[in-house]
């Protein structure tokens, strides 16, 4: 086949062609102008402009993880690269495939301190799963597909590609993506047989077991799930899943004992606590899910499934460690549990049950909503019970609103909840919530924040209003930094330092500045109403409601202690200062 | 072995020689806290542009386990090797040592030079550098006989190393 000889603007948007990308989230600047010219003069990709290159990357991650396909993301040189930091760090830590464009100074340039230079791929190394600066017109054809290869496989995760502007321009060959294979990098998706069939024996002879899944099985896809979900029926298990998993098991289901970790249910940690086997799905033993190392599901014996060899027992030491992906070996173990028709003892299985049902007794979420303050998380209820009918997607800031949200909003499905779980971007919510929106414009997208963290990426408000995105932002409105204040409360002597949000904006006047609608709810006897009316009007809304000031995210297992230490709401242990020197150093 | 026991080991690290690949792997061992105790690179295939990292570290068994997955992870990394664990292996460095003494000092520097094969490659009525080939521990001994008697410099190249027998990467 002749080879087709293009500029090098070209070659980039002919792979995104190629590669079935529809939209690219950008903002653009001298180095990247032939891009610019060349998507000007086209119709096939859609181009969609933010007002800040961390936007840009986080609304590419909202819309790769409603969808599962590749965000793709286009900024210029210097600032553009260095703002697009926070971004790609946010989606390594939550393996989130995303392809980010950087322009560079020409190639002559390089290395002169040039205007707008930066060295990208030097900044950009420890924040992206690679990345590839384009010095050779003849690889950038190769280089633009194997960048969506290396993203979308394996673990996913963000890689950039730096352009000088010359390449740019410059002639250049173009290759289809089916003439690229990758020397190298070509991750195992298959487990190993044998280490199975030791899993499901192990499960099979379990008298306390328990599956604990995360954002690997949601990135493995919706069949994933669905397996995962046969599975979990198929065995009886309990199954707890991470931030990060919430929506790869329906919330509603009797076997799901709700989110685990700092701020999960009193049933998830005390399960995980006192299981004997612990199946562990696409999880990777955050700090945040394992509390005290030291005291950590001590009775258990662990099996880790995870397509990240690096994952396995990095954190946590286990007895079984599978890599592989999550969807192929879960349907393998469907077929071998059923054809060695293995069961979990019932009577074990029973008092097991038993026993979770004594923790799900202590109602470990319940709050007393009053007749007029609006507490925060019957918000977030509010909400989920209004749009039950409706495809939802929820997008979060970060904050005590995110932990409410995560323990309050049931997600029956995957990709329909996106939330900065690693990295714990503020900032993160309305832009990844317009890239929800743009990949799905019929749908309802919600995103929760707080006071302090709208304040973050608020600029976007202008986006939703040029490109008619009809984004429903809810501000649960404490006056605070609520975690701060709930820590410096919980570890620092009440002293509240700096975490009050002073002058804040009259978001119904900001609102209707940015060209849409701003309402306020402050009594609980109107919010189901306020919520309605956000529901229906026809563009973006920002819902400012006041709520409890005082309230605190439980229950809560403080830094330093163990799964079974945890603090319950102020109904039972009350917001007692937590006697720690320990907790206070960690995070 | 015990978990909490630190042991050492040599690794070799076979990958793309591309811009950019040693401070992938340097960033690694930083940003993540691991120890680099010494660390030679080369080509070593020219028409594959493959280069040899050889890196030798220490930790416990679970750091060690860490180390070669998060390499194995780095997207131009061909293959990683524990030399340690593979079998015995032939670890390798040179040094060169510049001594400045005259007198008896001078004398017994080349006495010792002699002793562990080193050779002088320069020399001045002053002083001398040898070159001196072996484990590292050898050159460890090497400079420490030096020392009282004029060491002045020393350069050293990190280890190489390869398996023992019919044992490939």
């Amino acid at each position: 086949m002749a080879e087709r000889i293009l500029s090098g603007s070209e070659v980039v948007l002919q792979a995104l062609v190629d590669q079935g990308v529809e939209v690219v989230f950008g903002y653009p600047g001298g180095a990247v102008l032939p891009l610019y010219d060349e998507i000007f003069k086209q119709n096939r990709i859609r181009h969609i402009l933010v007002r800040h290159e961390q936007a840009a990357v986080h609304a590419a991650e909202g819309y790769a993880r409603s969808t599962g396909k590749v965000g793709v993301v286009l900024v210029t040189s210097g600032p553009g690269a260095t703002n697009a930091v926070t971004g790609l760090t946010d989606a390594l830590m939550d393996s989130i495939p995303v392809v980010c464009l950087t322009g560079q100074v020409p190639t002559h340039l390089i290395g002169n301190d040039a205007f707008q230079e930066a060295d990208t791929t030097g900044i950009t190394r420890p924040c992206t799963k690679h990345n590839y600066l384009v010095k050779d017109s003849a690889k950038l054809a190769r280089t633009m597909h194997e960048a969506f290869h290396v993203a979308s496989s394996g673990r996913p995760g963000p890689v950039v590609i730096d352009l000088p502007k010359d390449i740019l321009v410059a002639k250049a060959p173009y290759l289809e993506p089916s003439q690229v294979q990758h020397r190298t990098y070509n991750p195992v998706v298959k487990g190993d047989r044998r280490q199975i069939e030791e899993a499901l024996e192990l499960l099979a002879s379990a008298k306390k077991p328990i599956l604990y899944c995360g954002g690997g099985v949601i990135n493995s896809g919706s069949q994933a799930c669905k397996v995962l979900t046969e599975f979990t029926r198929l065995t009886g298990v309990p199954i707890t899943l991470t931030l990060m998993g919430l929506g790869a098991y329906p919330a509603s289901d009797k076997q799901y004992l709700g989110m685990l970790g700092m701020h999960g249910t009193y049933e998830a940690n005390m399960a995980m606590h006192d299981c004997d086997v612990m199946i562990a799905v696409g999880a990777r033993f955050d700090d945040r899910v394992t509390g005290n190392l030291d005291f950590f599901s001590p009775g258990s014996q662990k099996v880790q499934i995870d397509i990240d060899q690096s994952s396995i027992n990095k954190n946590v030491p286990v007895d079984i460690g599978i890599v592989g992906d999550v969807g192929h070996v879960l349907e393998d173990m469907m077929k071998i549990w059923k054809a060695k028709q293995h069961k979990i003892e019932a009577k074990a299985l029973d008092s097991w049950w038993d026993e979770i049902e004594g923790w799900r007794g202590k109602h470990c979420l319940s709050y007393k909503q009053p007749k007029d303050i609006i507490k925060p998380q019957h918000v977030i209820r509010r909400l989920h019970a209004l749009t039950r009918d409706r495809k939802t997607y929820i997008t979060t800031d970060v904050g005590q609103h995110q932990m409410w949200a995560a323990q309050h909003f049931g997600f029956e499905h995957p990709h329909e909840w996106m939330t900065s779980g690693g990295l714990g971007t503020m900032g993160y919510g309305m832009p990844a919530a317009l890239g929800v929106q743009v990949a799905h414009p019929d749908a309802t997208v919600v995103c929760f924040t707080g006071d302090a963290s709208i304040m973050m990426n608020i600029q976007e408000c202008a986006t939703l209003t040029q490109y008619r995105l009809p984004v429903k932002t809810v501000i649960l409105n404490n006056r605070y930094m609520g975690m701060v204040r709930q820590w410096q409360q919980l570890l620092h002597g009440s002293r509240y330092s700096e975490s009050y949000s002073e002058s804040l904006p009259d978001f119904v006047k900001l609102s209707e500045a940015f060209g849409f609608t701003g309402m306020t709810c402050n009594n609980a006897a109107d919010l189901d109403d306020a919520l309605t009316k956000m529901l229906e009007i026809d563009g973006p809304v920002i819902l400012d409601v006041a709520v409890d000031d005082k309230e605190n995210c439980y229950p809560m297992i403080p830094s330093g202690k163990p799964h079974n230490e945890m603090l319950l709401g102020a109904e039972t242990t009350g917001d007692e200062a937590i006697d720690s020197d320990e907790g206070m150093v960690l995070v | 072995m015990k978990e909490t026991e630190i042991s050492k080991h040599t690794i070799s690290v076979l990958v793309d020689n591309e811009a950019g690949v040693l401070a992938r792997v340097i960033g690694l061992f930083s940003g993540r806290g691991y120890n680099i105790e010494s660390l030679t690179v080369a080509e070593v295939d020219a028409s594959s542009h493959q280069s040899r990292i050889t890196v030798v570290t220490s930790g416990t068994p679970m750091v060690i386990e860490q180390i070669k997955a998060q390499l194995s992870r780095l997207v131009p990394v061909h293959k990683v090797s524990d030399l340690t664990l593979a079998g015995p292996c032939v670890e390798r460095e040179l040094a060169l040592v510049k001594v400045i003494a005259s007198g008896e000092k001078r004398v017994e520097s080349l006495r010792i030079a002699d002793i562990f094969k080193a050779r002088a490659v320069d020399a001045t009525n002053s002083s001398f550098v040898f070159e001196i080939i072996g484990s590292p521990e050898k050159i460890d001994a090497f400079i420490k006989l030096m020392e009282p008697l004029g060491l002045s410099e020393t350069s050293r190249t990190g280890v190489a190393a390869i398996s023992r027998g019919t044992l490939t990467m």
